[in-house]
């Protein structure tokens, strides 16, 4: 097992290095980020003192490697906007963005898991045309329109809940829907084909023709072989989520980093866009890998060649 | 010997099993009222082509059909029990404990994430309140009874680690774990290699025998069951059309079904040298929707009217076919009477 | 032997149904297809009259008559769906709005599908390096972040329709590549490959007479899902202020400029929303139906 993790954990660092490329070199798309910075009204002479001050004087190549060399050190420059370090502002804001992706997911896993598997017990039942309902609806609904209803909905007609901020934990709840709904369709589907094809099998049957009963064969014989490609579409999804929690963070506002990444886009501040999208693409590559790693420690056909 | 133990209670008594599928184009009659009886420690040989319902009546017997299938019959007795009747929960405690079944397809009949010792140890501990550690020992005592060297370090291993031959003696420990009465093997040997099979199914024959349990074994291999069986049943289109002694079907069978399917494989000594080995035309007719005569009629050279009607039950008992012609048209081919 | 006739009940005939007339009974019969199919072709028809249907200029603004609520909540037949916070008509805003979703969904997906389609069938047709990159490449693309990375392109290069369209179009590719990946190793080592390649067929005859024409099921089910993932982007973009910008109609935009009256007149929001869920769960439907009816391993 230890060859296939140094070989996946080489892949992890080689993508990591190719987006860290990518999403350094997306800021230099509009031709001259001098010019972008110092904004419409700047003189030949202002764009001049911008462009040596940041640097941008420099070859393209040469830059990178400097912010490269900078970023794997945990310094990602100052913000443009906010004067500060961008490491010291996304560490403020990671909390709150993680927070959310670990509720999430959780919501996803704890709702479509079980949702799937009763689905699966019993194909064409009123439970699995809800489940399927649920998943093709939660496909197609805008994640930004949901959060907006339930505002309106559980946050002012009803209120039930706070409409926006972070201070307490009844924050979380509607954002925590509104991400999670978004993985579960995905997580439903799978948990349900996997089961259907599980439960099929030929050693379901042993396990049936042994004795055993209908709780055993379901949970200890069929859900551990059809859990395993959850787990990694899980870690997929996680990954997805803290990308998309910006959609969420921007309705709730909730001052995470997805926030931060609306209002540094918004207002051209680079440093900090760059460092946001290596971040959150650093999360998804450590998802997935971690996610590799458990699943073939899960399967044992895997864990052994 | 057969004889003699019809006048004890069998083990296993079957009347009228009738298995029907509902389908969107009709009811697909499936098994169609086979009658047939199974006594301690005897051999039962079912054959017949894919498609004759031989794999239903042996889940149907453990109850373990697909939901959407419907299950009837006058009498399915194990032991004195009524399989029909049982609850769920009797039915549970039967199988794996009294009743054990070994499929077809070794290779994906054991749970990949779980190891061997895993599998074998609940297949008892479903059934006996025993230690993980006896539950062990006896698991080691069964793959060393069938064959497998090294047995206890055998345990820790996952079924991908093992070849088909392996795993299938690792079926069959398993099936013995609780001292069954009766196995049930749905083609235990169609999966493997042509020389695997041999050892498997004398290895299966050896233990039924030493350990004097009853089986049924489905086959469609007629060299497999001239050498083990006690009794055959030929199966056709979801019917018995003969059952008997195997000595007696095989040295005198009397549906035309049965001698086709004996006409298809060279007997040592019957068989000329040079001669051409039989076919039989045609192909199983389908069973959907009423099933009127004999289902046999449409591939055999000796049809008449008479053949859409009743077919009576033929023979003496233990040796009984289901055909219009009272000899089975043995005259007609030329074969002694 | 005269008993042999076809009147046998047992005889009954074995050939069934052509393949054609199977699918279109499974067509006939699957609800989804039917519903799906049916309101996009609806919404594309509207989309293509907007200039004929729609009962006002979209874009004309009104300030005397600003949120004239809709006619089931009390307005009048002259704005059925009422007007805006700068009077537009809102009903025709919807309208053109279906225009640009269905643009830049159809655009996008055919600019990821041709991208995506050519990574695939070439990794999985030639394997080895070419794979590898291949597969290299959707790792890097699947581990960027879509939205983080689409706002802040969009932002650099400024949201006009054509720059969401390529943006997107250039971000979508990947579950193209992964699963035409898969299709084509499958159908690679059939016979009728190997035949094509064993008479001396060029490489791209191969991949053009014989395995596109074997993967173009799934291709066209991912077609589908792209364009309502597509759709759902560009509006979460413009929802955002950095998609398609005002005054053009997009339902997304509508949703963001309600905003901030859906305390008091919430229909501003329900009713663009509403629409594109309606779309895309169409296009969704269409998708997992023709998935459905042209799936192999439920042809039997």
């Amino acid at each position: 097992m230890l060859p296939f993790i140094l070989k996946r954990l080489g892949l992890a660092g080689l993508v990591a290095f190719t987006v860290s490329f990518i999403s350094f070199s997306l800021l230099f798309l509009s031709g001259d980020p001098a010019a972008a910075l110092a904004g419409e009204t700047a003189s030949g002479e202002d764009i001049e003192a911008i462009r040596r001050l940041y640097g941008f004087d420099r070859p393209m190549l040469v830059q990178y490697g400097e912010w490269l060399f900078q970023a794997l050190r945990g310094n990602f420059g100052e913000s443009y906007y906010f004067k500060l370090p961008v490491s010291s502002l996304i560490a403020d804001r990671l909390s709150v963005t993680m927070t959310l992706g670990v509720c999430g997911i959780t919501f996803a896993l704890l709702t479509a898991v079980p949702l799937g598997v009763a689905a699966a017990i019993r194909p064409n039942s009123i439970i699995d045309r809800v489940a399927l309902f649920l998943s093709v609806a939660g496909q197609a609904m805008p994640s930004f329109w949901f959060g907006l209803i339930l505002i309106v909905l559980f946050g002012i007609k009803l209120r039930w809940l706070p409409p926006s901020g972070a201070s307490t934990w009844q924050h979380f709840i509607m954002p925590t829907i509104v991400l999670g709904y978004y993985a579960m369709p995905a997580i439903m589907r799978l948990t349900r084909a996997g089961m259907l094809e599980v439960l099929n099998s030929d050693y379901i049957r042993t396990a049936r023709a042994k004795g055993a009963g209908e709780g055993r064969v379901l949970f200890k014989h069929a859900l551990r072989n059809a859990i395993i490609p959850v787990v990694s579409l899980a870690a997929v999804q996680m990954g997805f989520m803290l990308g998309g929690s910006i959609v969420v963070e921007s309705i709730f506002a909730l001052h995470g980093a997805g926030y931060l990444a609306w209002e540094s886009i918004a207002r051209n501040d680079l440093p900090t866009v760059q460092a946001l999208i290596l971040i959150f693409s650093m999360f998804y590559i450590i998802f997935t890998f971690l996610a590799d790693v458990l699943n073939a420690w899960l399967d044992p056909r895997m864990r052994s060649s | 010997m057969s004889h003699i133990q019809d006048t004890v209670k069998p083990l296993l008594s079957v009347r009228g099993l009738t298995l029907d599928i509902p389908l969107a184009s009709g009811t697909l009659h499936a098994v169609r009222g086979i009658d047939f009886d199974l006594h301690k420690g005897e051999t039962l040989c079912i054959v017949g082509e894919s498609g004759s319902g031989k794999s239903l009546t042996s889940l149907a017997v453990m109850g373990l059909l697909e939901k959407n299938i419907r299950r009837s019959a006058e009498q399915l007795n194990f032991d004195g029990i009524d399989l029909i009747g049982a609850s769920k929960r009797q039915m549970r405690g039967l199988r794996g404990d009294r009743i054990a079944m070994i499929f077809q397809e070794p290779m994906t009949s054991l749970n990949p994430a779980y190891t061997i010792g895993d599998q074998l140890v609940e297949a008892l501990r479903l059934h006996r309140k025993v230690s993980r550690e006896k539950a062990r020992e006896r698991a080691i005592e069964l793959l060393e009874k069938v064959g497998i060297t090294a047995a206890a370090s055998r345990l820790s291993q996952y079924p991908h680690q093992l070849s088909g031959g392996l795993r299938q003696r690792v079926v069959i420990a398993m099936a013995l774990m609780c001292e069954p009465e009766l196995i049930i093997a749905d083609e235990p040997t169609t999966a493997l290699d042509v020389t695997i099979q041999a050892q498997i199914l004398s290895l299966l024959v050896e233990l039924t025998k030493e350990m004097d349990v009853a089986m049924i074994l489905i086959t469609h291999d007629l060299g497999v069951v001239a050498r083990v069986a006690d009794k055959v049943g030929v199966m056709y289109a979801g019917e018995l059309v003969e059952t008997g002694p195997a000595t007696d079907v095989f040295g005198k069978p009397m549906h035309p079904y049965t001698r086709g399917l004996l006409h298809c494989i060279p007997q040592p000594g019957k068989t000329k040298r040079g001669e051409k080995l039989g076919t039989i035309p045609g192909i199983v007719p389908s069973l959907i929707g009423d099933v009127q005569g004999c289902a046999f009629r449409t591939r055999c050279p000796h049809v008449v009217e008479a053949c859409r009607g009743d077919i009576p039950e033929r023979g003496q008992p233990p040796h009984e076919f289901l055909c219009v012609h009272a000899d089975g048209a043995r005259a007609a081919e030329g074969e002694p009477a | 032997m005269a008993l042999q006739e076809p009147i046998d009940p047992l005889l009954e005939e074995i050939s069934g149904p052509t393949p054609r007339q199977i699918l279109r009974k499974r067509v006939q019969g699957h609800m989804g297809l039917l519903f799906g199919a049916g309101v996009v072709l609806v919404l594309l028809v509207i989309a293509i009259l907007a200039p004929v249907l729609a009962p006002h200029d979209p874009y004309l603004q009104d300030l005397a008559n600003r949120m004239v609520k809709p006619v089931f909540m009390g307005g009048t037949w002259e704005h059925p769906l009422g007007t805006d916070h700068l009077g537009r008509d809102y009903l025709s805003r919807l309208i053109y709005g279906a225009r640009v979703s269905l643009l830049i969904g159809s655009v996008a997906a055919l600019i990821s599908g041709v991208i995506g389609t050519a990574m695939g069938v070439a990794a999985g047709y030639f394997g080895g390096r070419v794979d590898a990159v291949v597969t290299f490449l959707i790792n890097v693309r699947l581990a960027m972040p879509v939205v983080l990375v689409a706002l802040a392109v969009v932002a650099i290069l400024g949201g006009s329709l054509q720059v969401v369209i390529a943006v997107l179009g250039l971000l979508l590719w990947d579950r193209f590549a992964v699963v035409m990946r898969a299709s084509t190793l499958q159908v690679r080592r059939r016979e009728y490959v190997s035949a094509a390649q064993a008479i001396g067929a060029s490489t791209p005859r191969v991949i053009l007479s014989e395995i596109m024409p074997n993967i173009v099921n799934n291709l066209i089910v991912i077609v589908t899902l792209e364009m309502a993932h597509a759709i759902l982007l560009e509006a979460a973009l413009s929802f955002l202020g950095l998609g398609v910008q005002p005054p053009t109609p997009s339902w997304g935009l509508m949703v963001s400029e309600g905003k901030n009256m859906m305390l008091f007149e919430p229909w501003l929001v329900l009713i663009p929303g509403v629409v594109l869920f309606v779309l895309v769960l169409a296009i969704n439907l269409m998708g997992d139906g023709l998935r459905d009816v042209t799936a192999p391993d439920s042809r039997s």
